[in-house]
Order: structure tokens, then C-alpha cells, then sequence
């Protein structure tokens, strides 16, 4: 600051003037000692040449110069001198450079705007919309007559329902069921202008609607169609449900998607669902079963078919032969393998101790035959 | 007089006195506000009102001046605001009870009727609160349980909406929508008899899938036994003679030849033969004779 008064020669001229008239004809007025009869500075004490650098450390020794008495004092001394000596053409108080400089800082922060690339501004000129600020930089008039509102566009919120609290989220079914239904909706802005003007509690709204729209939506299908199958059409129907809503309501809001994460029957009855399954799962390993037999039997008949088949025809060749051949076999391998016992005469058998034959000699096959007889 | 201008403070304390003057007589009206401009109560004019389909830059918004100390300005906001109503129980004439929220969105389009009937906008919302509750019950109360589960619950909002908007209308408001957020059976017996039939429900599904399960089954099975039976009566059929006899030759390994023990590997089984039979006809000795 100083250097920049110093150098600019018309600035430092008045500042001279300036100093001169406050300083020289107040001394030991309350602002300082009044030492310096040209300005520069509190010429008196030797110090540097700047009269913002010194001024205030040379108060406390001015001030206790004995000159004034009071502020009617002061005050009528003041009047004297804008009487006498009043600074035409650039005398002014350095606290109206300061106002200057603060009115020039506050011009600078609260009238230009940096926009990032995702947001939007939304200009009002004293209170009323005049425009909306794309990136970049934007100007509007300093603050209280323009304000600027920035608001993220590009952003996609999203909203989760139920707000994560774990607990249960259950709706009504078409078919009068309940289901636990989790979800979530994005959305951005889509006009900032909107957003910012239409709706007292925009993100307050968009969960309401959303909430509204899902209930809406899940009461018209069944609980199979929201558990399973329908849960693509139930995201689309709330998102366009959302959508008319809010653009009714004139929102300036798009929604972006509806996402059903999670679709289950309430824990209570969850069991009962778990039981349809498995009951699924049975009717199949049954299915299973019996095909798996329907593949046995069929092909045992094909064998015992064909092997017949095969024993038919050379039978045919042969008949009388083959007969007996495998009459004879037959016969050959059951009697070798079980008790057998011949009787002679009619009227013998009821007398023999069938049970015991069976019992008493196992060991002795051949044998049977003969004493019998 | 010129001496007055010339003082520094004095034209410092004229300053700050024509700051406030001009603060308290312009104000600047924003796009979401309305001003009502009121002298000694008595409302005068509106400022920036809502009217439809104005486009924002295009509105009454801007500044507005009054006169100091005379006239206040009551400002009422012009974006849509929302009232709930916290959980009711509700009751269909099929006497099932229903737990239900809803919500109302409303927007103040008299804001001179609004200041005569309700002051405040706190005072509005407070009095639309209970007549929301009141068509809802009214309305949801006229209809069985299963018309809110249906398409005609939009009729349905549309008959809550015009009773609600009837009542906002003598407070100078506009009702724009009303929904149902919540609509639930409430706890205890209600949920857990709804429960209940979806329990049952499922067990009846349950049980309905295994029983097609084993239907399914059996008719497979049926179908390869009726295949089995189609491939042996094919073959059988050649020579029904030669079956009996074959099948017959079988049918006695089969039974006769039990699987014996290790120690005693014959079986049980014991046959006691005729001399006549006709395997031992060799064995008497009379083939020949018997030829």
C-alpha cells in the first residue's frame, strides 16, 4: 500500500494535503501529535516517511499533548478549521480510503462469480431472476442488490428408502400381502432456476413423492409380480410416476433411475416362503426319481425284449431241441442249488416232516433222493 | 444551515439516518417470497403474487417501497409447502383399520385472504392439518379396504384433494396434490392375521407344488412302465407258446434258487418231485415206453 501511494505522485500529493490540513492544525487533537507541518508523515519523530506506518504509534505521545480539552472542544475546533481551511479539489480522510478499498474488495467478492463446471448460477437482481450463470466466470451487481445462487446440476443424488435405519420397510400388495421393499431414486437438477424458486423443501419433496409413487405403484401388482418378476417394470412405472409429480409440481428436477435393492417377503412370514421352495426343490427330485426309473424300466424291457428275441430265433430253428436243452438247464441249476426230495408213492407226502427236511440236513443233498424212494 | 452541511458528523449521522430511511422504506421482494404490504393492520397491497404459469424474472418480484413506520410488510412465501399428517388409523367399511400417512402440497395464491383468515403461515398449516386428516378418513372410510389397493385410488386422492382444497381455499391457499405415503396395516392382530394368510397361503402353494411334483412322477413312471409293457408284449407276441415257456424257465431260477448263506449255501428252499414229473422221466427208466 504504501509503496503503490508513494509512487503514484498525484495520490501522495493529496494524501500531503491531506495530512497537512488534519495534522498541522490539530495538534494534540486526538488523532496525533500533530508534529509534521508537511504532512509527511510524524515528521517529528524521524521515523519513516509513511504516515500509515507511524501515525498510530505517534497517537499515544500526541495524545497527551495538553491542547484539547473535550470533544465540544474538538468539535468547535474542527468546525474552525472546515471553516478556515476547507480542502478543496482532494482532501479527504484516510478512513474514506478505507471505505473505498472495502467498498472496492466487497465489489470484487460478492459480484464475481467463479462457476464450476458441474454448477449453475441463479442471478436475482434485486429479488427478482435475471439470468443463470453457465461455468465459468460470471458478474452480477455487488451483493445486496444481486445475489447469486449456486447450485449443483450435474451431481446425481441419490435418496435411500428407508433412510438406514434396518428396520423393516413393508407395503401393501395389490393382493393385499405386505412385502419388505428397499430402494433407492437418483435424481439431479435439471433447472436450477426451478429448484430454486418452486419448491420450499425440494430434497424433503422428492423422498415424500418418491415414497408416495412406490406405494402407488407396488399396490397395483401382486406379491409374486414385486418379489420376483414385475421388479423392472415396478422401477420404471415409480420412476415415470416420480417424474409426473414432480414436473406438475414444476420441480426442475429429473430423476435419473429407481432402484429396487432389496424385495422380500417380512421376516414373519419368511419361513412360509422358505417352504414353497423347498417344496420346489422336492417336486423336482421327484420328477428326477421318476424319470430316472422310466429310464431303468424301459430299458430293462428293451433288454429282457431283445434277449428274447435273440433265444426266439434260434429256437425257431430248433424248437423241440432247444426246449428240452433249456428245460433241462434250468431245471439242472435249481436242483443243484435247493433241498430236493422224490417220493414214490401218492399218500406219502403229508407224513413227511417237511420242516425238519429242510432243518436237519442241509449238509446232505445227494442223499435225498434215494432213501425216500 | 450551511454550516450544519459542512460538520463531518453531522453528515455522517445524516448518512446513517437516510441509510435507514431507505432500508425501512425499499425492501426487495425475492422470487419466492410474497409481500403483503400492511399499514396499522390493515393489509394495502400485494406484492409479486403468485400467479400461474409466470415465468421467474417476469413476476412481481424486485423492490418494493412502503412508507417508513406506517406500513409493515408481512412476508408469506410463494413456493409450494407441504403439510403431513402424522399416522391415522382409518377405517374402510369392510371394517378393516388402516395405518395411514399422507401428505398435502399446497401454495399460497391469496396471500391477502391468507393474512385475513390465518395470519401466519404456521397458523395456515395448522389449521389444514386436521381437515387433511378429516377428508382422509372421510374419504377412505366410504370405500372397502381393497379400493386403495387399486386403480382407483387416484379417484380417490382427486375426492381428498377437492375436499381439502374447498376448506384451503377460504385461507387463500391452493391445494396442488395429495398423496398417500404410507398405507399399512397396523400392528398387532391386523398384521399378524395378514401375516397369518400369507402363511397359509404359501403352505397351500407348498404343498399344491409337491403334489404336481408327484403327479408329474407317477406319470412318468406310468407312461415308461405302459413303454416297458409296449416293448414286451412286441417281442412276446412273436410266440405266445414259446414265451410261456421261456418266461416259465425264468420264473423258477428266479424263485426256487433263494441266495444261500455262506454256511449254508443251498437255500431254504426244498422240492419234493413226483417220480412222475416229467424231469425225471428219464430217471424211471420209461421214456421209451412212455413215448
Amino acid at each position: 500500500m504504501a509503496l503503490f501511494f508513494r509512487e503514484s505522485a498525484p495520490i501522495k500529493t493529496g494524501m500531503r494535503r491531506f495530512f497537512g490540513w488534519v495534522l498541522s492544525d490539530n495538534r494534540g487533537g486526538p488523532w496525533g501529535s500533530g508534529g509534521g507541518d508537511d504532512g509527511d508523515g510524524g515528521g517529528s519523530g524521524g521515523g519513516p516517511r509513511n504516515p500509515w506506518g507511524s501515525g498510530p504509534r505517534r497517537r499515544k505521545p500526541g495524545g497527551a499533548g495538553p491542547n484539547i480539552a473535550s470533544l465540544d472542544d474538538f468539535l468547535k475546533k474542527s468546525r474552525d478549521r472546515f471553516g478556515g481551511r476547507f480542502p478543496l479539489g482532494g482532501g479527504r480522510p484516510y478512513w474514506l480510503y478505507g471505505l473505498i478499498a472495502f467498498a472496492i474488495l466487497w465489489i470484487l467478492f460478492t459480484s464475481i462469480h467463479r462457476i464450476g463446471t458441474q454448477e449453475r448460477g441463479v442471478v436475482t437482481t434485486l429479488g427478482y431472476y435475471t439470468g443463470t450463470m453457465q461455468p465459468g466466470i460470471g458478474f452480477s451487481w455487488p451483493a445486496p442488490f444481486g445475489r447469486v445462487q449456486t447450485i449443483d446440476v450435474e451431481n446425481i443424488r441419490t435418496i435411500s428408502i428407508p433412510g438406514g435405519s434396518g428396520a423393516e420397510n413393508l407395503i401393501l400388495t395389490g393382493d393385499q400381502n405386505v412385502i419388505d421393499l428397499a430402494y433407492s431414486v437418483r435424481w439431479n437438477i435439471s433447472e436450477p432456476r426451478d429448484f430454486a424458486f418452486q419448491i420450499a423443501e425440494p430434497e424433503e419433496t422428492i423422498r415424500e413423492v418418491a415414497e408416495s409413487a412406490m406405494r402407488a405403484v407396488v399396490s397395483r401388482v401382486s406379491l409374486d409380480d414385486a418379489i420376483g418378476a414385475g421388479r423392472a417394470e415396478i422401477e420404471q412405472n415409480v420412476e415415470q410416476v416420480m417424474q409426473q409429480i414432480l414436473n406438475d409440481y414444476g420441480a426442475g428436477v429429473v430423476i435419473r433411475g429407481v432402484a429396487v435393492s432389496q424385495s422380500v417377503p417380512p421376516a414373519a412370514v419368511n419361513e412360509a416362503f422358505l417352504q414353497v421352495s423347498a417344496a420346489q426343490q422336492q417336486a423336482q427330485s421327484d420328477l428326477n426319481n421318476a424319470r430316472a426309473y422310466a429310464l431303468q424300466i424301459t430299458a430293462r424291457a428293451q433288454g429282457d425284449a431283445a434277449a428274447f428275441e435273440k433265444q426266439y430265433a434260434e429256437y425257431r430253428l430248433a424248437p423241440e431241441v432247444t426246449r428240452r436243452r433249456m428245460y433241462y438247464e434250468t431245471m439242472e441249476r435249481i436242483l443243484q442249488r435247493v433241498d430236493t426230495t422224490i417220493v414214490e408213492a401218492p399218500g406219502v407226502t403229508p407224513y413227511l416232516p417237511l420242516p425238519e427236511v429242510g432243518r436237519s440236513r442241509p449238509a446232505q443233498p445227494q442223499a435225498q433222493g434215494a432213501p425216500a424212494r | 444551515m450551511s454550516r450544519f452541511a459542512r460538520n463531518p458528523i453531522a453528515i455522517a449521522f445524516a448518512a446513517i439516518l437516510a441509510l435507514i430511511l431507505v432500508g425501512m422504506t425499499f425492501a426487495i421482494v425475492p422470487e419466492t417470497q410474497q409481500a403483503l404490504i400492511v399499514r396499522f393492520g390493515e393489509p394495502q397491497r400485494i406484492i409479486n403474487r403468485y400467479q400461474a404459469n409466470e415465468t421467474f424474472g417476469d413476476t412481481g418480484a424486485g423492490l418494493a417501497a412502503r412508507i417508513p413506520f406506517v406500513e409493515q410488510i408481512v412476508w408469506i412465501d410463494k413456493r409450494i409447502q407441504s403439510i403431513e399428517m402424522e399416522n391415522q388409523q382409518v377405517l374402510s367399511t369392510d371394517q378393516l383399520r388402516l395405518q395411514v400417512d399422507a401428505f398435502a402440497r399446497y401454495r399460497i395464491v391469496d396471500p391477502l385472504q391468507m393474512y385475513r383468515a390465518a395470519r401466519t403461515e404456521e397458523n395456515l398449516s395448522a389449521q389444514l392439518r386436521p381437515i387433511l386428516g378429516s377428508a382422509l378418513r372421510n374419504e377412505l372410510g366410504r370405500r372397502p379396504f381393497a379400493a386403495l389397493l387399486s386403480p382407483e385410488r387416484g379417484q380417490m386422492m382427486d375426492n381428498i384433494q377437492n375436499a381439502l382444497n374447498r376448506v384451503a381455499r377460504q385461507y387463500g391457499a391452493l391445494v396442488v396434490d395429495v398423496r398417500i405415503k404410507r398405507a399399512d396395516l397396523p400392528d398387532g392382530t391386523p398384521l399378524d392375521s395378514a401375516y397369518q394368510r400369507m402363511r397359509t397361503a404359501r403352505e397351500q402353494e407348498a404343498r399344491s407344488i409337491q403334489a404336481q411334483g408327484l403327479k408329474q412322477a407317477q406319470i412318468v413312471r406310468a407312461e415308461a412302465d405302459a413303454e416297458a409293457t409296449a416293448t414286451y408284449a412286441r417281442a412276446f407276441n412273436q410266440d405266445p407258446d414259446f414265451y410261456d415257456f421261456y418266461r416259465a424257465m425264468q420264473s423258477y431260477e428266479a424263485s426256487f434258487v433263494s441266495a444261500g448263506t455262506a454256511e449254508n449255501p443251498r437255500g431254504r428252499t426244498n422240492i419234493i418231485l413226483s417220480p412222475e414229473n416229467d424231469y425225471l422221466r428219464q430217471f424211471r427208466g420209461r421214456a421209451r415206453a412212455g413215448q
